[in-house]
């Protein structure tokens, strides 16, 4: 137990350290050296910059040096907060990105709420129903689940809930509590607009758990022990759940530290087409500006969620599978 | 294998055998003849298109879509109708009213825009042209975007361009795949771990931001055909991970078999005992493996393309086609342009039946 957690918290620490690397390339990828780019952007707004202070900035990002050094010193500057100012809006890149990192992953957990929510019970009642009419109307929201990426999803039930109810769908606030400083009101705003942008999110995830989920059943429920079980006299209810669903939760379980980072990328597409706040449209709106200190942060602040938010979901698993608790591997 | 004589089958090939269980699966079936209807449809692009693609006119746009008239009162005689747009001085819109008087005939195998056929024969003809057409006139069957280009001809060029990206892009992955997946199981040990560990890492990582960063940063004035290709790498070099562990997991298993051993027995070589004897034997698993990455790589190009970031126009791909039908306000005024989705969905699903078809007959053994 003590070594899956290790061998994961390492794996996770691994991870990060080559996020951060990408991230890096990703700020140092676009031509010329970025003071160039910043001193070109403050003068055509007007204010000027002295060479001396030119230099201070070249000697304070290491540039010129080789690039494991302006690494080191970027990665040092990040470990105390500081993860450079954005160029676009001239603000620290801590304070631009705000509240959306939070909605980012707020976002995400609920789409693996629901993912779980919904793939879980469908999964057991379509395997232990198979074949029935259910099984196959499951089965075949499934194949519309994995065929239809989840932006064109919200792309198409924005399109329908505009043509049949008149309403917008996009955003995570109403229109006058979107500026509005926090509060029970806003949480609750927050709380009613989260269900549809989580469902959109989480529906290519959860036809994939659903498929998984009903074929693994399916295997433990044809065992010899379900048939003991039965022949003992055992509920129908408790000789399914107690044994054959935690039986076929195990590589159910183990796709879930794959389905977070795949949430993660799918809030940024769905979150433009929904024109929700959280940190996609800022991420997009940076690449294209090439505003890169504040998208090279965005890059890595995902990495990091995501991989924390992996292991949160390892621990759970292992939590749910002693089989895992007790592998000494 | 009831209809098939035991004779037969005992003395059939592994191919055979695997397509003979592939016929079985119905809906695989039926794909793969889609798919194939598709790829041609991607190969004849230009000549099925009825205009230039990338022609514009502000005088045709948002057309909405024109159906073809195939008969009139002389029988089989294919016509579209004349149309007339008129701007509306209230709100500076043109409104288009269709004038059922003025037939435009349609000709089969006539001279359009001048394309290459294969990309290397120079040609003029066309599916499908108009006779007699006056400016504003045209085939517009699935209606035309704001700039006034046919969506159709558009959505037959995109098609060539998604499709193929998804299989160069596989390709790429297929190769890394295969070559990082064998090393691994082949040597074994440290470079096993290595290698098993790095592809968790990018298995954990989330993939559309960086491919969003790496994207963002192709020069501006690459050539269609650059970005074209740095996207392509771009998507593989995040994919070819399940490959690898297809691969890996087969070469293993394969590795215990007792024909391997006695391959080995006699004296083969090891680059014979993998070409010769375990790579047809798993074949078909990483062409099941591969048909189901194919789908992951066009959701991927079509994503970026439609976030602005991956292919840039002129380019034209059913991301970038997409990308017009972004807000609301576009789709309440030209919900046509949401057609391009059609395709996209309909493709991925044919690939996914096929590759679930292939997975199942992969194991004619079993």
């Amino acid at each position: 137990m003590i070594a899956f957690m290790t061998r994961r918290l390492l794996l996770g620490v691994m991870t990060i350290w080559l996020i951060s690397i990408l991230s890096f390339i990703i700020i140092q990828l676009p031509p010329g050296d970025f003071v160039d780019a910043y001193i070109a952007q403050l003068s055509s707004s007007g204010s000027q910059v002295s060479a001396a202070e030119a230099e201070n900035l070249r000697q304070l990002y290491g540039l010129g040096e080789p690039f494991y050094v302006q690494y080191g010193k970027w990665l040092a500057r990040i470990v105390t907060g500081d993860f450079g100012e954005s160029m676009e809006w001239r603000r620290p890149v801590t304070e631009v990105i705000g509240d959306r990192i939070w909605l980012t992953l707020l976002l995400s957990f609920a789409a693996l709420l629901v993912t779980w929510g919904l793939a879980l019970p469908i999964g057991i009642f379509s395997a232990v129903r198979q074949y029935s009419f259910a099984d196959y109307a499951f089965t075949l929201v499934g194949f519309i689940g994995i065929a239809v990426p989840n932006f064109l999803l919200a792309l198409v039930i924005m399109y329908f809930a505009f043509v049949w109810f008149g309403a917008s769908v996009g955003g995570l606030f109403s229109a006058e509590m979107a500026l509005a400083p926090w509060s029970a009101a806003k949480v609750w705003d927050l709380i009613k607009h989260l269900p549809l942008p989580a469902l959109i999110l989480a529906l290519g995830g959860t036809a994939q758990l659903i498929r998984i989920m009903r074929a693994n059943l399916l295997d433990e429920l044809r065992r010899p022990y379900v048939v003991t079980a039965r022949a003992k006299g055992l509920s129908e209810a408790r000789a399914i759940i107690k044994y054959p669903v935690r039986a076929a939760l195990n590589p159910f379980a183990s796709n879930i530290a794959y389905l977070f980072p795949y949430l993660v990328s799918g809030s940024i597409i769905v979150s433009i087409v929904l024109g929700l706040p959280t940190v996609g449209p800022l991420l997009v709106k940076a690449l294209v500006a090439q505003d890169m200190f504040l998208a090279g942060t965005i890059v890595l602040l995902l990495g990091v969620m995501t991989v924390v938010g992996t292991f949160i979901s390892d621990l759970v698993l292992m939590w749910v599978d002693p089989r895992i608790r007790h592998q000494m591997d | 294998m009831a209809q098939i004589d035991s004779e037969k089958y005992a003395v059939a090939t592994q191919l055979q055998l695997t397509w003979w269980r592939f016929r079985r699966h119905k809906l695989a079936m039926i794909s793969l003849v889609l798919l194939v209807l598709v790829y041609l449809l991607a190969i004849f692009a230009d000549f099925l298109a009825t205009q230039d693609p990338h022609a514009t006119d502000a005088r045709t746009s948002y057309i909405a879509p024109q159906p073809i008239q195939w008969f009139d009162d002389n029988g089989f005689n294919p016509h579209v109708y004349g149309i007339k747009g008129v701007r509306d001085m209230k709100t500076f819109k043109l409104v288009y009213t269709v004038d059922p008087n003025r037939k435009v005939y349609i000709d089969f195998f006539g001279q359009g825009y001048e394309y290459n056929l294969f990309g290397l024969i120079p040609t003029k003809v066309h599916l499908m042209t108009l006779r007699n057409a006056e400016r504003g006139d045209g085939i517009y069957i699935l209606g035309t975007d704001l700039l006034g280009r046919d969506l159709w001809s558009r959505l037959m060029v995109a098609t060539r361009v998604s499709l193929t990206i998804g299989l160069v892009g596989v390709s790429i992955s297929l190769f890394l795949g295969v070559l990082l997946g064998g090393i691994s199981a082949v040597y074994g040990g440290i470079v096993d771990t290595m290698i098993q560990r790095t592809i968790e890492v990018i298995r954990s990582m989330p993939t559309i931001p960086l491919w969003l960063g790496l994207a963002a940063a192709l020069p501006n004035n690459w050539s269609v055909l650059q970005v074209y290709f740095a996207i392509t790498i771009i998507i593989s070099l995040l994919a070819w991970t399940d490959l690898a562990r297809v691969v890996r997991g087969k070469f293993l298993a394969l590795k215990e078999e007792d024909f391997v051993m006695a391959a080995e027995l006699a004296g083969a070589s090891q680059g014979r005992i993998i070409f010769r004897h375990m790579l047809p034997s798993f074949a078909s698993h990483i062409i099941a493996a591969v048909s189901l990455a194919l789908p992951a790589m066009i959701i991927s190009e079509t994503s970026l393309s439609f976030l602005g970031l991956g292919l840039r126009p002129p380019a034209i791909s059913w991301g970038i086609l997409l990308q017009d039908a972004q807000n609301i306000q576009t789709l309440a005024l030209a919900p046509w342009l949401l057609i391009s989705a059609i395709p996209v969905v309909v493709v991925i699903l044919a690939f996914n039946f096929l590759g679930d078809g292939l997975r199942d007959a992969a194991d004619p053994y079993g």
